[in-house]
């Protein structure tokens, strides 16, 4: 403003300049006395603009005299006798919690149809959104998340997610204390588990389009529940944070039923630490167990390809060692870093197997102890772009299915899966991503999957975990 | 036959273990080292303090690890900059701590950002503009005149928090301040011929640097805040400099001095490293180094042209 101010009146000034030019060239001396004209009111002016500027922030700052400013750049600061902390005016919607929207969708191909997406050897309920989903264009998983503080005692946040077949589903809404000391917080109603590294995670965080094939098939691709949750950090120096929690148990591998007591309990522990400025980490162990009734259960048969279906009522245990590597060059991640994250979890079930329960309506004695694990590397190269290789298998491990025998005779196959990822990250706010996986869920068959990805996230800026 | 009192007293003896630690001296969590330098200014012996940050790390840009976690849960104090710097990682690790004591609106937790005059907020908030932090820009780290006011809160603020050492904190508030006024006329002083400079920054990093030594920034290296350069705009900023030349271009310690090399190459001006904060370069020891240094860099690469 100023700059275009002085720069006009010189403009202005120099063409009574050029036009005497043109008849008698100006003596030197003609030329200083003009300079020293022009220096003169733009000196003027940049003081009377200053003076504006100043009477301006001391009209906004609320009758603080001016020259408190102007009297000695040394002494005292710019401003202001020490202001206090003040909160925008904002009338009642000041205290409109905070809103954040992810918008996310993509394109798929695979090379085999992912309507008979199974995993060979592993019962999957039949409500799964196991697999990589719908082929073609089509959204994801939008988001849409509120936060706020509710009380000095609480605070609250939702997550409602809106499918792209246009359902709606809750997928967190819970409150959390802040004012319980001790490191003590708790929290209840619906929220994803803390066991494992990657359950919590909203997908939207996750370095690959899809989870894991053992969260897949051994946590429903992740676990929710209603219910509460109590987590303590210990009072060292050293991270030891401990959970426990207790459910409804609404999902795989529980299932929801009538009853008044928990169908589901779980129990973490994570540790963790830094090692030197340039590495941090953190490691755990967890346990959830869940009761199913009359879980309906399908699987495939890798010969003859049929569909078998099943009930499962009893309970399962799941173990899930956990452990995140990160590597940044001095702490420093904006320009290079590198995460190393791998999972192994460990499923029990014991209980009863109904065979075809439509029909043969076979029932029997049933326990199964399977396994699974994932190792990924994510190494972002440069700023905004990243390189990521997940290495993943499934153990069918051993299963009893007593009477049922027959019915499921098991081949040992060890489902695997290789992916490859590329995303580029505009700002900290848009991800653009490819994918590509070898995807052998199902035995003899290799499903060559191709995703392209968008994720964007809009209004608040979330706050990630470690 | 113990009396009531004394099974009373045993009952609570360990009780008095567990509060005992919280008086041995104030646990301080710093979000930045300049923070982390003014307690340890202010509090003396007082206080243990701890920093989440080191100066080689760009403060947006961290993450609510498990040992900033496990610091933040045994904090009496914690003290950040506020104005939204530390929004990807400080409500988290809040969250996470189950530290009723530090959590926001609290004594327990200071923000340095809301004491001082902030300068570049933004008349729009919009994404398209760029990482802009609603509150204001928040480096205010850069002008010792901010600093001196947040030592006066923070000194304040100590002394609320730890009520039992009131006195020694006014004493050390009134020594540092003393002590900072004598600098700051030394450096106003020294850094006369600065005024009126016209520089280029790397980031908009150094608003309230500029504002105090009178420099002006006639161009930034990053095409909005928060968003690398490109080699595009690098090549916009290049040709806008023939026009208006410049002195010098300024980037943070923490930061790739690439593009400020490039400039540097291509314009013929010299790049200077500014420590931003205490422990960024080797002369920027304490907050009167951090100062010192960065002066010393400004005008050895331009005082005069």
């Amino acid at each position: 403003m100023r700059k275009l101010l002085s720069a006009s009146i010189a403009l202005a000034l120099s063409v009574p300049i050029c036009a005497s030019a043109a008849t008698e060239p100006p003596t030197a001396s003609e030329i200083q006395l003009l300079r020293q004209e022009i220096d003169a009111m733009r000196a003027s002016y940049e003081a009377r603009l200053q003076a504006m500027e100043q009477r301006l922030l001391a009209a906004e700052r609320g009758a603080v005299p001016a020259v408190a400013t102007t009297a000695d750049a040394a002494s005292t600061p710019p401003s202001v006798a020490a202001p206090t902390a003040t909160a925008s005016v904002g009338g009642a919607n000041a205290f409109n919690p905070a809103m954040s929207l992810i918008l996310s969708g993509g394109y798929t191909r695979t090379s085999q149809d992912p309507a008979s997406y199974n995993i060979t050897g592993f019962q999957l309920p039949t409500d799964t959104n196991a697999g990589p989903g719908s082929r073609g264009f089509s959204l994801a998983e939008s988001e849409l998340g509120l936060a706020a503080n509710i009380d000095p005692w609480l605070r609250g946040a939702a997550n409602i997610s809106l499918h792209p077949d246009d359902t709606v589903s809750v997928e967190e809404a819970f409150i959390q204390t802040t004012s319980l000391s001790n490191g003590l917080s708790l929290k209840a109603g619906r929220f994803f588990s803390g066991v494992g590294y990657l359950n919590s995670q909203h997908a939207h965080t996750w370095d690959f389009v899809d989870n894991p094939l053992a969260y897949q098939a051994f946590l429903g691709t992740q676990y929710g529940d209603d219910g509460v949750q109590l987590h303590w950090l210990a009072p060292t120096d050293q991270y030891i944070e401990l959970g426990a929690e207790l459910g409804r148990g609404r999902s795989f591998p529980g299932s929801d039923t009538g009853r008044n007591g928990a169908g589901m309990s779980a129990l973490t522990l994570h540790t963790g630490g830094d090692v030197g400025d340039s590495h941090n980490w953190r490691a755990g162990v967890s346990l959830l167990t869940a009761q199913a009734t009359d879980q309906s259960l399908a699987t495939v048969d890798a010969t003859s390809g049929t569909v078998i279906n099943s009930a499962f009522t009893g309970n399962t245990r799941v173990w899930v060692l956990d452990g995140v590597w990160k590597w940044a060059p001095n702490g420093n991640a904006t320009r290079t870093n590198f995460k190393l994250q791998g999972e192994y979890l460990q499923s029990t079930r014991n209980g009863n197997l109904t065979y075809d329960p439509d029909t043969a309506n076979l029932s029997g004695a049933y326990s199964t102890e399977q396994s699974g694990w994932y190792l990924q590397g994510v190494y972002q190269f440069m700023p905004s772009w990243r390189v990521g290789l997940r290495a993943e298998r499934l153990n069918p491990g051993s299963t009893d299915y007593a009477i049922n025998t027959a019915s499921f005779a098991g081949s040992g196959y060890q489902p695997s899966k290789n992916t490859l990822m590329f995303d580029f990250n505009p700002s900290e706010f848009s991800r653009i991503r490819l994918q590509l996986a070898q995807d052998k869920s199902r035995q003899g068959l290799t499903d060559k999957q191709v995703f392209l990805q968008y994720q964007m996230s809009l209004g608040a800026h979330g706050a990630h975990s470690y | 036959m113990m009396n009531r009192k004394t099974v009373l007293a045993l009952l609570a003896a360990p009780l008095l273990l567990l509060t005992l630690p919280a008086q041995a001296a104030l646990r301080i969590l710093a979000c930045e080292p300049e923070w982390g330098a003014l307690a340890q200014e202010l509090g003396g012996d007082l206080v243990e303090v701890s920093v989440a940050t080191s100066a080689l790390q760009d403060p947006h840009q961290i993450q609510a690890k498990p040992s900033l976690i496990a610091r933040a849960r045994n904090a009496d104090l914690v003290v950040c900059t506020g104005a939204e710097l530390e929004i990807g990682w400080l409500p988290v690790l809040l969250q996470q701590s189950g530290n009723a004591k530090v959590q926001p609106g609290q004594v327990g937790n200071f923000a340095a950002a809301d004491f001082v005059r902030k300068l570049d907020i933004p008349s729009q908030l919009d994404r398209s503009q760029g990482d802009v932090h609603a509150a204001g820009n928040p480096h205010i780290q850069t002008d010792p005149r901010n600093i001196a006011q947040v030592a006066t809160a923070l000194g304040a603020r100590l002394a609320q928090v730890d009520a039992a050492h009131a006195g020694q904190y006014a004493q050390r508030l009134k020594d540092f301040s003393q002590r900072w006024q004598q600098a700051l006329v030394r450096w106003s002083a020294q850094a006369a011929p600065l005024k009126g400079a016209a520089v280029v920054s790397q980031h908009k990093a150094f608003v309230y640097l500029y504002d105090w030594l009178g420099m002006k920034e006639v161009a930034v290296l990053e095409p909005k805040p928060g968003v690398e350069p490109t080699a595009s705009h690098l090549q916009e900023v290049l040709a806008s400099l023939k026009s208006v030349p410049v002195r010098m271009v300024l980037y943070s310690a923490y930061q790739d001095p690439k593009p400020s090399e490039w400039l540097s190459k291509n314009a013929n001006i010299p790049a200077v490293k500014i420590p931003f904060t205490v422990g960024g370069t080797d002369g920027a020891k304490d907050l009167f180094g951090l100062f010192d240094d960065t002066l010393a860099r400004l005008l050895a690469a331009g005082a005069k042209k």
